[in-house]
């Protein structure tokens, strides 16, 4: 077999997949979660971080089609190994018993099923503005910049260029609770079943021993408890009212 | 008079599965078993219930055993849902009726698992395993003369965790346990036990892809990391080992596609 078929065509090498995408969605999500914790500083840093992102031009389009194949591929691998999994027990046991495995590890398809649901939802309302329209950042007044964006010391961002303002769509969009709430749930599951997924991908890999196991999954839990609460406090702190939006912005915003 | 408390029997409702053939309808049955001997071993007591139903002129209930020692691995049965019953590294034959409690009601599965098809009652064809080491092979061994002693020299630390995967007995209780019927931790003992050993080393690459491609094509589930198998297994083999084979396989099939095949070689079908 060639090499494209042991890693497609067998089960060991749809787990590899599910594995390495998976590696690449988690290293995402982290700097995902990292830019967007600007929020909490003054308004040039998350508009500023959002411009400089958009002028990447194509370097933007290639994350993102890394990022739609790895979804695609995640999604597509599991799915497969579910299905042949379902296949390989068609008549059930009539006592179900399960001695260790983790409710997590249970609970995989359908966190990351809701997860799927969420990420629709997350493009639909920031990326695209299919939803929220009235406060899409392409319908909220232009924020000109205050100071310089820097990226490593590099100018970014001139001062006084004027860009979209994504900071106000982010705090009115949470503004709304049951939007703000969904967030929460959704980013909720996602730690969830990277509680199994960020622990299991090491065994995939054939790096995980009991020498170390213990030291992993405490490693895990506390990799997904930071996560958990670093994506909590941005929709958490806007429900509280902890950070307010600029007064044109929220005047655009107002049907 | 010794004081009743200190009863050694029990009584307990057994809820088995009857079948009669891989095609026949299935379903449970239960036979009611009084004053049983806690000391009786599980297989013992399904001997004294089959007693009873052969007097009455039924069919006794038709269950694998054989060495009734844990050691051949023919004993089956999924005892209240946990393959091999509620002891933890032990197999069916090895547990005992004190591991129940009076008046309980005992449901016995057959292992459930498209690669391993019923044949009567608790009876299940477990060949599919045979298959997997069939399309393990070989060793290259110098066959003539015995060798000397440790003329291949093997660390212990090695040779240590090469036996820990060859404890393995073939039982299946892996398969039955696992969520996905997934036949991960035998095809990993058995990859293991030669992968880590000097004599192993020549078809190493060879072996695991066949191996694992005949489990893939036999019809078992793929590997969830639940670790359900090592648990059930009544040689405690560690999943340690599915995380080599997935190194293993990982590693052989990067070798197998880039490495050169001589043009002059023979005897290539």
């Amino acid at each position: 077999m060639n090499l494209a078929g042991s890693i497609f065509g067998s089960t060991i090498g749809r787990k590899i997949i599910i594995a390495a995408t998976g590696v690449i969605l988690i290293g995402f999500v982290i700097g995902h979660l990292v830019g967007n914790l600007q929020i909490f500083e003054e308004a040039d840093r998350l508009n500023g971080y959002g411009a400089f992102l958009h002028q990447l031009g194509p370097l933007l389009w290639v994350a993102r089609i890394v990022l739609l194949g790895s979804v695609i591929l995640h999604i597509w691998a599991a799915t497969v190994l579910t299905l042949e999994n379902h296949a390989a027990r068609q008549i059930k046991y009539g006592v179900k018993h399960t001695i260790q495995a983790t409710l997590a590890s249970r609970m995989m398809r359908w966190t990351g099923v809701v997860v799927l649901a969420f990420l629709l939802y997350h493009l639909a309302h920031f990326t695209l503005g299919f939803t929220s329209v009235a406060t899409y950042k392409e319908n909220l007044p232009l924020y000109t910049m205050v100071g310089d964006y820097r990226v490593a010391g590099f100018l970014a961002v001139k001062s006084g260029t004027q860009v979209l303002d994504v900071r106000s769509m982010v705090i009115l969009g949470f503004q709304q609770p049951v939007v703000a709430l969904f967030y929460i749930v959704a980013v909720g599951l996602l730690s969830f079943h990277l509680l199994h997924g960020a622990d299991s991908l090491f065994q995939t890999f054939g790096w995980r021993s009991q020498k170390w196991a213990g030291a992993l999954r405490k490693l895990v839990i506390v990799f997904c408890a930071i996560y958990f609460l670093g994506n909590l406090a941005i929709p958490g702190a806007v429900l509280l009212g902890k950070i307010p939006v600029a007064e044109p912005a929220r005047a655009a915003a107002r049907p | 008079m010794v004081a009743e408390t200190n009863s050694n029997t029990i009584s307990i409702t057994l809820r088995v599965w009857r079948q009669a053939g891989p095609d026949a309808p299935g379903k449970f049955v239960d036979y009611p078993a009084a004053n049983l001997s806690t000391h009786m071993s599980f297989l013992e007591m399904l001997d004294v219930v089959n007693d009873g139903l052969t007097l009455k002129g039924e069919e006794p209930i038709a269950f694998a055993h054989d060495c009734r020692e844990g050691i051949c691995g023919t004993c089956s049965c999924t005892i209240n849902g946990k393959a091999h019953g509620p002891g933890h590294g032990v197999a069916t034959c090895q547990i005992y009726m004190r591991a129940f409690r009076d008046g309980e009601v005992i449901v016995v599965e057959p292992f459930r698992a498209k690669a391993f098809p019923l044949v009567k009652d608790l009876v299940v064809d477990r060949s599919a395993f045979d298959r997997i080491i069939q399309a393990g092979g070989f060793i290259s061994v110098r066959t003539g003369a015995a060798p000397d002693a440790n003329s291949i020299p093997v660390p212990k630390t090695d040779a240590d965790l090469a036996m820990d995967a060859a404890a393995c007995i073939g039982c299946g209780a892996c398969v039955a346990a696992c969520k996905n019927a997934s036949a991960m931790l035998f095809v990993a003992a058995k990859v293991s036990q030669l992968g880590l050993l000097p004599q192993g080393q020549p078809e190493r690459d060879s072996r695991v892809l066949a191996m694992v491609n005949t489990m893939d094509a036999l019809g078992f589930g793929s590997c969830t990391n639940q670790y359900e198998c090592s648990a059930a297994c009544p040689k405690t083999i560690s999943h340690d080992f599915i995380a080599r084979l997935n190194r293993d396989y990982l590693k052989a099939s990067v070798r197998s596609a880039f490495k050169p095949v001589s043009s002059a070689a023979g005897g290539s079908g």
